[in-house]
């Protein structure tokens, strides 16, 4: 297997570039949205905005787990862990997401034990291996990840390990979807449809985007091809006037997603009533809590969260950004308070978020990433 | 942190059927099967992995481009962390030095 080579079929490249000149009414102006986070990092690495014609605009999505999670649930979580018994195990993609009083690691510079861990199955290790301290583990993500995080909290309650607990904080990918459809001031003519979370979920939940809604789903793979191919088939339907959900990444998602993670999430966690996004404010059944069976593994049923809730820093649009209102550059603080070293907006955390996305490409064009990649 | 890392079962563990040693680009690692039960892997096959638990069956060459993706997009090395970092069997996970991303 080789592991790297050269920039994949660069005339593939240059046609699907010309392709989607060509498919564009030069009368119409489209807004597309890549959903998912890992595709706005591809899009800005690879400059692929710069190889779209001027009428074509992609709007990034919510599909940045870190991005889209309240401060207030990342306060509630570290306070639930204060105490010298507790052990705050997350992601490493959490520790620099600031909170009220910190971020993750800073709570850590002041004593706290806190852990990043790869797996939830590795923080289920830490509570075996410390069986005198209480682990909490801070879920985070889509269906990408759900249904790891639901695994190891069967694995957890078979093996009744009483010292762990999960914080959970999983979200749903559609009713986000639905909420920016709802929503009045985003106009969208198509989606690029999240690749791995698609591996879970399949493909059907998106059909009523189309059928309902009227708006094309192409289902994309993360190579600067794939992005570009997804782009061609939603114009191609445009022109048509269709609009149907087609997968461009049929080599890792099979139509039906991936059933058995769909029924180990459905034996563990239920949908919430309604959970407040960042950016996007409070939206009906968005994510996941956990059943009343697995309430001992529960952080929020087994511990009294202080329930905080934080409006974002005044002077960030976050909001505006993260629902392509606003480019990231056209944020006040962009580049100046608010850097990937310094973020004041999670959107800044993340290499997924848009603008943390944009600070480190944006002085990349197509032709310099080409060259210097490889 | 939605993207995941292909690697070639190795080998299923003798011990906990729901655990195999998995190869990515030479780091074996322990990753957990339970979400692939209805077509369980076996020794050869390619997997795509998230958060130490395998979450799809795909080809070699899938693989491939997989990690030819990771590359360019410049997290081939964060995964690589991500890989060695999984804990399953090996020392409990380290507390977060002074740079703990990519």
């Amino acid at each position: 297997m080789k592991y790297v080579d050269e920039f994949r079929a660069p005339e593939l490249i240059a046609k699907a570039g010309e392709e989607i000149r060509k498919l564009a009414d030069s009368g119409k102006h489209y807004r597309i949205m890549e959903v998912c986070g890992g595709h706005t990092h591809a899009i800005y690495r690879f400059g692929l905005k710069d190889l779209l014609p001027s009428n074509v605009e992609l709007i990034h999505g919510p599909g940045c787990p870190v991005c889209v999670l309240p401060m207030g649930r990342i306060d509630d979580g570290l306070s639930l862990a204060g105490d010298d018994n507790f052990i705050f195990a997350a992601f490493g993609d959490m520790m620099r997401v600031p909170g009220t009083h910190g971020s993750p690691l800073e709570y850590k510079a002041r004593g706290m034990d806190v852990r990043i861990v790869y797996s939830p199955a590795d923080a289920l290790k830490l509570a075996r291996n410390h069986p005198e301290k209480h682990v909490m583990f801070f879920a985070i993500g889509f269906e990408t990840t759900a249904p790891s995080t639901a695994l190891t909290l069967k694995r957890a309650k078979a093996e009744g390990l009483r010292n762990f607990s999960v914080f959970c904080n999983h979200v749903t990918i559609i009713p986000a979807i639905r909420a920016i459809l709802d929503s009045p001031d985003m106009r969208i003519d198509g989606f690029v449809g999240p690749g791995h979370v698609s591996t879970v979920i399949g493909c059907r939940p998106y059909h009523w985007i189309a059928s309902d809604e009227g708006k094309p789903v192409v289902v994309s793979g993360f190579e600067p091809l794939d992005i570009l191919q997804s782009i061609v088939m939603l114009l191609r339907q445009l022109r048509k006037n269709e609009a149907r959900v087609e997968n461009q990444y049929k080599r890792v998602v099979p139509w039906e997603g991936n059933k058995a993670a769909l029924r180990v999430m459905e034996e563990v966690f239920e949908l919430r009533p309604y959970f407040e996004w960042r950016g996007l404010g409070f939206i009906s059944q968005s994510a996941l809590k956990i059943r009343p069976e697995y309430a001992e593994w529960d952080s929020e049923q087994r511990f009294t969260v202080p329930g905080v809730r934080v409006t974002d820093p005044k002077a960030a649009q976050c909001r505006e950004v993260l629902k392509g209102v606003l480019k990231p550059a056209q944020c006040k603080l962009f580049g100046r308070e608010c850097t990937p070293e310094q973020p004041v907006g999670a959107l800044m955390v993340s290499s997924e978020g848009s603008c943390a996305a944009y600070y480190n490409y944006q002085h990349l064009k197509p032709v310099t990433i080409a060259n210097a990649a490889f | 942190m939605c993207l995941a890392i292909p690697g070639k079962i190795i080998e299923l563990d003798a011990q906990n059927a729901n655990l195999a040693v998995v190869d990515v680009v030479g780091v074996r690692r322990k990753v957990d099967l339970g979400l692939l039960q209805d077509d369980s892997p076996v020794p050869g096959d390619w997997v795509l992995i998230h958060v130490g638990f395998a979450l799809s069956k795909i080809s070699e060459a899938d693989a491939a481009d997989q990690m030819r993706t990771l590359t360019m997009l410049g997290e081939a090395e964060a995964a690589m962390q991500e890989v060695r970092g999984y804990g399953l069997e090996h020392e409990e996970p380290e507390s977060p030095g002074p740079k703990v991303e990519q």
